[in-house]
């Protein structure tokens, strides 16, 4: 019997903006405990909640990436519930009108090609954090974190395997930065998905009994949380039991997800509209305004990459994985003369340093303009690529953004290509006599020999023969 | 629809209140005489009617007001932390919470 694993997912994505939703505090990370948590955050009696427009903003940006609809009126409401890092005794969200209805995101990558359908995404303030250790029995809270703005984007339960939810969260965290409303970065919090799992035996119509798996703050937990999850679930109605709704935890080192509440007290949040705040009311004009200052977003873009590039599939994907990237190959794609080189050199040079420094294509220290240069004094024979990747990783590893261009620099160092072809024959002549033993072992038939020679023609040139060239004087002078 | 005896029990327990069985009884006619104006007032046929969340109109320039994204709060936790029971390393303390 055959089973199909039921996946939503429910995102919650800290809004990029400088104070709270509802109050003037900072919502910088990393602050002393309580800093950052003003009378507002931290509950005293008589304070009232002021929405901030930025976060607003925020949440048209994202419903207008994801195609969705922008309800011209939303309300907010409380969500009750009593913990120690939620001083109010309620959360501010909203509920039956959310500020984005519907959207959709496009997964694509290998062989997955799916659009996956939201729900809807709300506004709502953060909680607090409780720090249970060290406090001779008793619980420190935290309330730097409480009142920072959220975006909660639902999925619809479309996803069909650990893989795919996993994907539709990489596509989200790259669609919230890329539109600028959040910084994604997940050790930090900002971005942490809850997956809603539920399997059901093929071709039934119905959903089975779901688990709410919570706070996963990496792609690979959630895959290995889901995945995990589904098997205990299969298991058990394999051995003819039954599913409780609950929600659990995933234990990373262990590799399971475990029951976090049990059923008696499951939750009764008791919606209502919150009496402090008016309904949200958006105009026409400002939503047209924000339409306006959306960038190209990554389809739109992945699509333009192949059709005037010329890009494969898979580059065009590779160099629309975040804004900066897609912004730094283009820039160096419209001054090179070679399109196929530039990407090859933003993937390859560029990206495999940027992974390594864990820096992003805007903090990189070699800037566009040099990397086309560096990619046109190839294509018309002024330096080799040697040297290119030379000059380039020089350039990457100085102290300071170096003063002089790319193009100055190889003529005041005679870096330039040896197009004289008398003189590299000369090389050539010189390391034939000195290494009997390579020619005659390339004599002998082993092919690998040459590659010996080539090195040390080009070590002879200081780096600056032509390689293809010096190949084939090689070949020539040795079969001739 | 009047509320059963365990219904105000449960009630109670969601806002952490504790209510006597005796005062349960009491509770529960109060909240049955709220619940019956409301029953009341379902009675009227409000078809056609937009439900309705505050009692504002919600024309534009009529909703929520905007602040615009500044830090305009200071740090005061030291004045905060001095209405506090318990504090340390400048967190509050408060009985152990176990999830």
């Amino acid at each position: 019997m055959s089973w199909e694993i039921v996946v939503g997912i429910e995102t919650h994505a800290q809004l990029a903006t400088r104070s709270k939703i509802f109050s003037g505090a900072a919502t910088a990370f990393g602050a002393a405990p309580n800093t950052q948590a003003s009378a507002v955050d931290i509950a005293l009696p008589g304070v009232l909640p002021v929405l901030n427009g930025a976060a607003v903003e925020c949440a048209i940006r994202f419903g207008l990436a994801v195609g969705g609809t922008i309800n011209r009126r939303s309300v907010f409401a409380r969500k009750n519930y009593f913990y120690p890092d939620l001083p109010k005794g309620y959360q501010i969200s909203q509920y039956e009108r959310p500020v984005v209805a519907g959207g959709s995101i496009t997964l694509a990558g290998g062989d997955l090609q799916k659009v996956v359908r939201l729900t809807r995404a709300h506004l709502e303030e953060d909680a607090g954090k409780s720090l249970h250790e060290d406090f001779h029995g008793m619980t420190g809270i935290d309330l730097n974190r409480a009142g920072t703005p959220l975006l909660e984007i639902v999925s619809e339960p479309e996803l069909r395997s650990a893989a795919e939810a996993a994907a539709y969260a990489r596509a989200m965290h790259a669609l919230v930065r890329w539109i600028g409303i959040c910084d994604g970065n997940m050790q930090e919090g900002s971005f942490r998905c809850d997956a809603n799992v539920s399997v059901r035996r093929a071709g039934d119509p119905l959903l089975g009994t779901r688990c709410e798996i919570k706070n996963l703050n990496s792609f690979r937990f959630l895959e290995q949380a889901i995945a995990y999850e589904a098997r205990r679930q299969i298991e058990i109605l394999e051995g003819g039991g039954r599913i409780e709704q609950e929600t659990r935890l995933f234990d990373p080192e262990r590799n399971e997800t475990r029951s976090m509440r049990s059923k008696e007290e499951a939750h009764d949040y008791r919606y209502f509209p919150d009496p402090d705040l008016l309904p949200l009311v958006l105009s026409e004009a400002q939503i047209e305004r924000i339409r306006g200052t959306l960038p190209e977003l990554p389809e739109a873009m992945r699509a333009r990459f192949v059709r005037d590039y010329g890009l494969s599939e898979q580059d065009a994907r590779t160099l629309t994985a975040d804004r900066a990237l897609a912004e730094y190959f283009e820039a160096v794609a419209n001054a090179a003369k070679d399109r196929k080189a530039a990407a090859n050199w933003v993937m390859g040079e560029v990206l495999a340093r940027l992974n390594v420094a864990d820096a992003t294509a805007d903090q990189s220290k070699v800037k566009p303009p040099d990397v086309a240069a560096l990619i046109n004094l190839v294509a018309d024979g002024s330096i080799n690529l040697g040297t290119a990747k030379k000059l380039f990783d020089e350039r990457w590893n100085a102290p300071r953004a170096l003063d002089i261009s790319v193009h100055d620099e190889v003529v005041v160092r005679d870096l330039g290509q040896l197009s004289d072809a008398s003189v590299v024959a000369r090389l050539v002549d010189e390391v034939l006599a000195a290494n009997p033993k390579s020619v005659a072992e390339f004599r002998a038939g082993k092919d690998k020999a040459l590659n010996a020679l080539v090195g040390q023609v080009m070590k002879a040139s200081r780096g600056k023969a032509n390689p293809a060239q010096v190949n084939d004087l090689l070949r020539r002078k040795l079969q001739g | 629809m009047p509320l059963s005896p365990d219904e105000i029990q449960r009630l109670a327990r969601l806002a952490r209140l504790a209510v006597s069985p005796e005062e349960g009884e009491a509770v529960r006619a109060q909240l049955n005489r709220v619940l019956g104006l409301i029953d009341e007032m379902r009675a009227v046929d409000t078809a056609g009617v937009e439900p309705m969340s505050h009692a504002v109109a919600s024309a534009p320039g009529a909703g929520q007001r905007l602040r615009a994204d500044e830090v305009t709060e200071p740090d005061r936790h030291a004045e905060y932390q001095a209405l506090a029971p318990a504090v340390e390393r400048g967190l509050y303390l408060v009985p152990k919470v176990i999830e």
